[in-house]
């Protein structure tokens, strides 16, 4: 258990050694709160695996498909999780590329946040694809057909991006991590020394290692920038590129990335209030930190509701009449409130922060975040689930779709795996960046006072 | 007669001799650096618990070769993609949506993930190679617990009838503490 850090008093400045100590102190015992909410995570999983169990012992039936409606609350969560993650990246790389010195507080959870994110939308694809024991043909292997998958396919892309973003993103985490582990190596003991000794892989923060670890890191930065960039598009284009109306647009890229960012954003913040109430590092993550993110969110929030504004509008000034119909049966049809929660949560609710009272309150940020996120998961029903169900050209098959147990079942599952492995990460590892914490600070010099 | 492990020698290196030098202030590194650059020292370790330019520049070393990896890496990325796509197309050829067997644009979103994948795995080992096993020195050179936390330090490997000289210019430039390895 590493010595508990005392605040610097008022007018001194935030040292080198306070940033290291109240940052390795979230390492040590949380606290009743913490172990709360691992536990309602787990038994969300468990209740996630349980269905998941009964879908591979009976098959895809037990999920509320119904013609024309095949890609429904999985895929919804698999698009709602990819665009979780985005934001992790945007802060981590683009900001990082940026020099914006306020990234460096919350910068680590995000990253940590993208990873297991992403961690959670890969298994929908695979819950999705029915006889789940054969995803490895979604790979380019050589098999005794001699068959290789359809490179023109926007559904393998997606696999090469999500791959792609996957393995990128982890090895950005493990590598802004290596310093900031070998800084909680030197002032923790016990089995956490040893842990960290060896997952530190012998960092000493040497002029060398310095060297080559920052140019790397700018270059991992600036390959992470592009990626985010492309992921949410090409995951977009898994619409796009297909003749549904409502999904065939060419404004889906920069639309499915702009509200990605705004959902990770708002799950960021999710995040954050109660990762900074559980290992108090209020004055690490401070309100400053909270009122940039909400700048963010409603920077990207007006950038979704304009693309909202324009799809409609397109639509209607289209004058196709599959189109102006699917985008009426959105608004109008069986599905109304499913549209209308997207609007509501989405295109209104971030009208809130241009009031700096909100932008500063982190209750008001906290509630506002959960309702982005729940406004984004129906952006994704809606595009997904509702232009299949009020798809014009097969009207004679119109069905009402009905999500069952198995899909909320294994939808809350996702949340319980989400948040097991992002409390366990900020448990064990240093969820703030020691390292770049102090980079913002200003460096110890001769003549001026060093102690707190 | 005792058999030495031939693993220890790789694994376990006996110390570098020199003297460690311990500071509280940037300042007083850049200026220990600076000193001792001037004194003709070459190959003396910098610990700092943070990339400072200041100590870059007073270092003033070669651009680390990392991005050689990331070029690599990239273009061999982009070229796997390429071959992946074009050779898989042709091997078994199906017209799909009346396009060409082997139709460049649906495949350029391969070969861009293909080129960040590689480009950001080939920086990793570049990383990994040049700051662990292409490293001076590794493992041998004195440290303190304290220079991942708030300190800054200075060892310089020199035999014992010098060290006393660097001792005096390391207390000169103001280390709070110096000692021999």
């Amino acid at each position: 258990m590493p010595e508990t850090a005392t605040a610097p008093a008022r007018g001194t400045r935030v040292t080198y050694d306070f940033v290291t100590r109240s940052i390795a102190r979230t390492l040590g015992h949380p606290g009743k709160g913490y172990f709360a909410l691992l536990g309602s995570a787990v038994a969300l999983l468990a209740v996630g695996i349980g269905c998941l169990l009964l879908l591979l012992r009976y098959g895809l039936g037990l999920a509320g498909y119904s013609h024309p409606v095949y890609w429904a609350v999985y895929i919804t969560c698999f698009v709602f999780w990819v665009g979780i993650a985005h934001s992790g990246t945007l802060i981590s790389a683009i900001l990082f590329l940026f020099r914006s010195g306020w990234r460096t507080a919350v910068y680590r959870t995000a990253e940590a946040m993208t990873v297991f994110a992403v961690m959670t939308a890969g298994l929908f694809p695979l819950i999705h694809i029915g006889r789940q024991w054969y995803f490895y043909w979604l790979i380019p292997y050589p098999n005794e057909r001699g068959l290789w998958p359809n490179f023109k396919s926007p559904l393998i892309w997606d696999e090469f991006a999500i791959g792609t973003y996957f393995t990128v993103s982890t090895v950005f985490l493990i590598m802004g991590l290596i310093p900031d582990i070998a800084a909680a190596r030197d002032v923790v003991s016990g089995w956490r020394k040893r842990l960290y000794a060896i997952t530190s892989l012998g960092w000493r923060g040497t002029n060398e290692q310095w060297r080559h670890y920052t140019r790397g890191y700018l270059y991992l930065a600036a390959l992470a920038t592009p990626l985010v960039l492309s992921v949410h598009s090409v995951v977009s284009w898994d619409f796009a590129m297909a003749i549904v109306p409502g999904w065939h647009a060419t404004l889906f890229a920069p639309y499915f990335v702009a509200g990605a960012i705004y959902s990770g954003v708002a799950m960021v913040i999710t995040l954050l209030v109660p990762i900074r109430k559980l290992f108090h590092l209020d004055e690490l993550i401070t309100v400053h930190h909270f009122e940039n993110l909400a700048k963010l969110c409603l920077l990207t929030g007006l950038i979704v509701s304009y693309a909202y504004c324009v799809e409609n509008f397109t639509a209607w000034f289209g004058g196709h009449h599959a189109e102006r119909a699917a985008f009426w049966y959105r608004a109008f049809g069986p599905f109304w409130w499913a549209s209308w929660t997207m609007n509501i949560c989405n295109g209104i609710l971030p009208w809130l922060l241009w009031f700096k009272k909100i932008r500063t309150s982190i209750l008001g940020l906290f509630v506002i975040s959960i309702f982005v996120n729940i406004g984004m998961w129906f952006e994704r029903f809606v595009i997904i689930v509702v232009s299949l169900a009020g798809e014009p050209y097969e009207r004679f098959a119109n069905a009402t779709y009905n999500p069952t147990w198995a899909d909320w079942g294994i939808m809350a599952g996702s949340f319980g795996w989400f948040f097991m492995w992002f409390l366990l990460f900020v448990k064990n590892f240093p969820a703030v960046s020691i390292s770049e914490v102090k980079e913002v600070l200003p460096a110890p010099t001769r003549g001026k006072a060093v102690h707190a | 007669m005792k058999l030495v492990n031939p693993l220890t020698a790789i694994f376990h290196p006996p110390p570098t001799p020199g003297v460690l030098g311990v500071f509280g202030h940037l300042d007083a590194t850049v200026e220990a650096i600076g000193k001792l650059r001037h004194g003709g020292h070459t190959d003396f370790t910098v610990y700092s618990p943070i990339p400072r330019h200041e100590i870059e520049d007073a270092l003033d070393q070669p651009v680390s070769p990392v991005r050689m990896f990331t070029l690599i890496g990239g273009i061999a990325g982009c070229a796997i993609g390429a071959w992946l796509t074009l050779y898989m197309s042709y091997d078994w050829p199906i017209v799909l949506g009346g396009k060409p067997v082997g139709s460049i644009p649906p495949y350029v979103v391969i070969m861009f993930e293909m080129t960040i994948l590689f480009g950001a795995l080939a920086t990793i080992l570049g990383i990994l190679f040049n700051a662990l096993f292409a490293a001076r020195r590794l493992g041998t050179v004195a440290y303190d617990a304290r220079f991942t936390n708030d300190k800054f330090g200075i060892f310089v490997p020199c035999e014992a009838a010098r060290a006393g000289q660097v001792e005096a210019l390391l207390r000169g430039t103001g280390a709070e503490e110096v000692r021999r390895a």
